[in-house]
């Protein structure tokens, strides 16, 4: 009986450890990422790299200025059409939505979130680029505000439902009929939370390459306009870091380092106005 | 009062005139914008039905199962893509859910609130690390580490199975796999610890009053009452690795093949759109492009079904958040 105990704690100490052990390696490899781009990237981020155009490899001296500014035009563009589209659709199904239709909407929001960003890729191709005959900064943003939409929409939802129950029949009590309920109370209360959903759905949004790889395509040049190919640092990295050249590498680390630098503060910012134990949609 | 209070049957409106207010503007507004949501998917699944038609019209269903692909003779096939994709997947979810179950345990069961709130966040930061951003690593990390180390040593143990055969390039179906299990090991860890955390406190202190080690109590009473919730952040995952391109496409090596040995190159439906699209000449090229497009869509939303219904039926049995 003691062996079998003493075998019962034994498995007991084993597998809770290797849970602990699980655990800890996970979250290590958020540091061994933050790691290898620092070393890497650091030396290679300079002024020139936000102020200068690319140049061919063998060349000092080249940056990536026109790829942040065009990141920033088509992830804007993007944000400017789905936040609003994924807000009030969100209100819809928080506050309107009947039994059958509000479900459906649920349920092929979370299916277009669960669409493969390539997929929606070539969905703004057959409807920007192909009519339009050439490529595009706009079929880029249409492709990214696609994957904003439902990740907004749900988040306004959930924060919306977890406004409280009293709020709203304390302004209807008043007289106040819905939409003013909703415009004045309810959404002011929810505010906080439905801020931090956008924030990380435009994150999220921000560091895709793979919807812009035939929408939005490239540029070595500055773009004059969102009717023209247009470089982002996503697609710029991917360029980099597949090529053959040793400078080019170093670019890739350096525009890396950036977008990484960007995604995660917008990030921690976000989850740090959130009040603590509110659970983030997916 | 009693005859005030009985003219307010519901149904009776005081003021009809009121309804035809913002109330009704307000919800139309709000009602065209979740119907875009609709429209957009369905234009989606059109698209890519209408775009894929040369290809759907040439080849038919035998475009799923030939396992040619080659431009010059306009020959198409997508089953080393469809390999590819699955078994890239399948080898990212073997290494991914033993690490991430076993890390949504710890989270749950064993760390203090505190720790656990903090390494949640780090996990939730780990996720939104973009895909290039895991490719760039790879490509100058892994794949030398593949290549010179890791594989030989795998080799020199394994070597006689076929599946650990063959020349070592560094990049391939086993590197793809291993950047994938990295990508999807984030959500498995915070699905299943909601789903674990859903499991009512009675389940714990019965099986602990009853003698069991909490190992025990964790394995036998709360793991098998969390099962479809875990099992739902598997399918999560898997619909996530499936449809995951600019790391995969970085490190798969590229060689539209099948092969058993997982240290060869291969391609993913994801990567060889990526790689392709732009440099596509022709009809029938572009369309059985976008035709690949078409398989992933259907195995990814088949996949998330799969997967919200698993999800759904757990938080809704275990509605005592602990």
């Amino acid at each position: 009986m003691t062996a079998r105990n003493a075998r019962r704690k034994g498995v007991n100490i084993f597998m809770l450890g290797l849970c602990a052990a699980c655990a800890f390696v996970t979250v290590s490899t958020l540091f061994v990422i933050l790691g290898f781009l620092l070393y890497n990237g650091a030396t290679s981020v300079s002024l020139n790299f936000f102020t200068k155009l690319p140049l061919p490899p063998g060349q000092d001296g080249g940056g990536m200025a026109n790829a942040i500014v065009g990141s920033a035009q088509i992830v804007i563009m993007a944000t400017l059409i789905g936040l609003p589209i994924g807000f009030f659709a969100g209100i819809y199904l928080a506050e309107y939505g009947g039994k059958t239709f509000a479900f459906m909407v649920r349920y092929v929001a979370d299916l277009l979130n669960g669409i493969p960003s390539i997929v929606i890729g070539i969905f703004a191709w057959t409807v920007i680029v192909v009519p339009a005959h050439h490529f595009s900064a706009l079929a880029g943003s249409m492709a990214l505000s696609l994957m904003l939409i439902p990740i907004t929409a749900r988040s306004t939802e959930q924060f919306l439902l977890e406004v409280p129950r009293a709020m709203r029949e304390g302004s209807l009590a008043l007289g106040a009929n819905k939409w003013r309920t909703i415009a004045k109370v309810i959404v002011p209360a929810a505010r906080k939370g439905i801020m931090t959903g956008m924030i990380l759905g435009v994150a999220r949004i921000s560091g895709e390459a793979a919807p812009l790889l035939f929408t939005s395509l490239n540029n070595q040049y500055w773009s004059t306009g969102l009717s023209e190919p247009t470089a982002s640092l996503p697609v710029m990295i991917f360029l980099r870091a597949t090529s053959a050249y040793e400078d080019w590498h170093r670019q890739a680390w350096a525009a890396g380092l950036v977008l990484l630098a960007l995604v995660l503060l917008a990030n921690i910012a976000a989850r740090m106005v959130i009040s603590r134990g509110a659970s983030l949609p997916r | 009062m009693a005859t005030s209070s009985a003219t307010l049957t519901p149904g009776t409106t005081i003021a009809p005139k009121r309804r035809f207010g913002g109330d009704e503007v307000a919800y139309f507004i709000t009602l065209i914008f979740a119907t875009v949501i609709l429209l957009v998917t369905v234009a989606i699944v059109w698209q890519l039905w209408l775009h894929s038609s040369p290809a759907r019209e040439k080849f038919g269903f035998s475009f799923l199962a030939s396992k040619l692909w080659n431009p010059v003779t306009d020959q198409f096939g997508a089953w080393p893509f469809i390999y590819g994709t699955l078994v890239t997947s399948v080898l990212a979810l073997l290494i991914s859910v033993p690490l991430g179950v076993g890390a949504a345990i710890y989270l749950s069961e064993l760390a203090t609130a505190k720790l656990s709130n903090a390494l949640t966040f780090l996990v939730e930061l780990l996720a939104a690390v973009p895909s290039v951003i895991y490719g760039l690593l790879a490509i100058f990390t892994l794949v030398p580490l593949m290549r010179d180390y890791v594989g030989p040593a795998v080799q020199n143990v394994l070597g006689f199975l076929p599946l650990f055969s063959g020349h070592i390039f560094g990049v391939g179906y086993l590197t793809a796999g291993m950047v994938l299990a990295i990508m999807t090991f984030p959500f498995i860890i915070s699905v299943s610890r909601e789903a674990l955390m859903a499991v009512p406190r009675e389940q714990r202190e019965a099986a602990l009053a009853l003698g069991a080690t909490q190992w025990e109590s964790t394995f036998n009473a709360v793991l098998p009452f969390a099962k479809l919730g875990i099992m739902g952040s598997v399918f999560l995952a898997l619909a996530r690795a499936l449809g995951e391109t600019m790391a995969v496409t970085m490190v798969i090596g590229n060689d539209p093949a099948i092969h058993t040995s997982l240290f060869a190159p291969g391609y993913t439906i994801a990567a060889v759109i990526a790689n392709e699209f732009t440099e596509a000449t022709g009809n029938t090229y572009l369309s059985a492009l976008v035709e690949l497009g078409l398989v992933l869509f259907a195995l990814t939303i088949v996949i998330n079904g799969v997967a919200q219904l698993m999800i759904v039926l757990t938080t809704k049995k275990g509605s005592a958040k602990a």
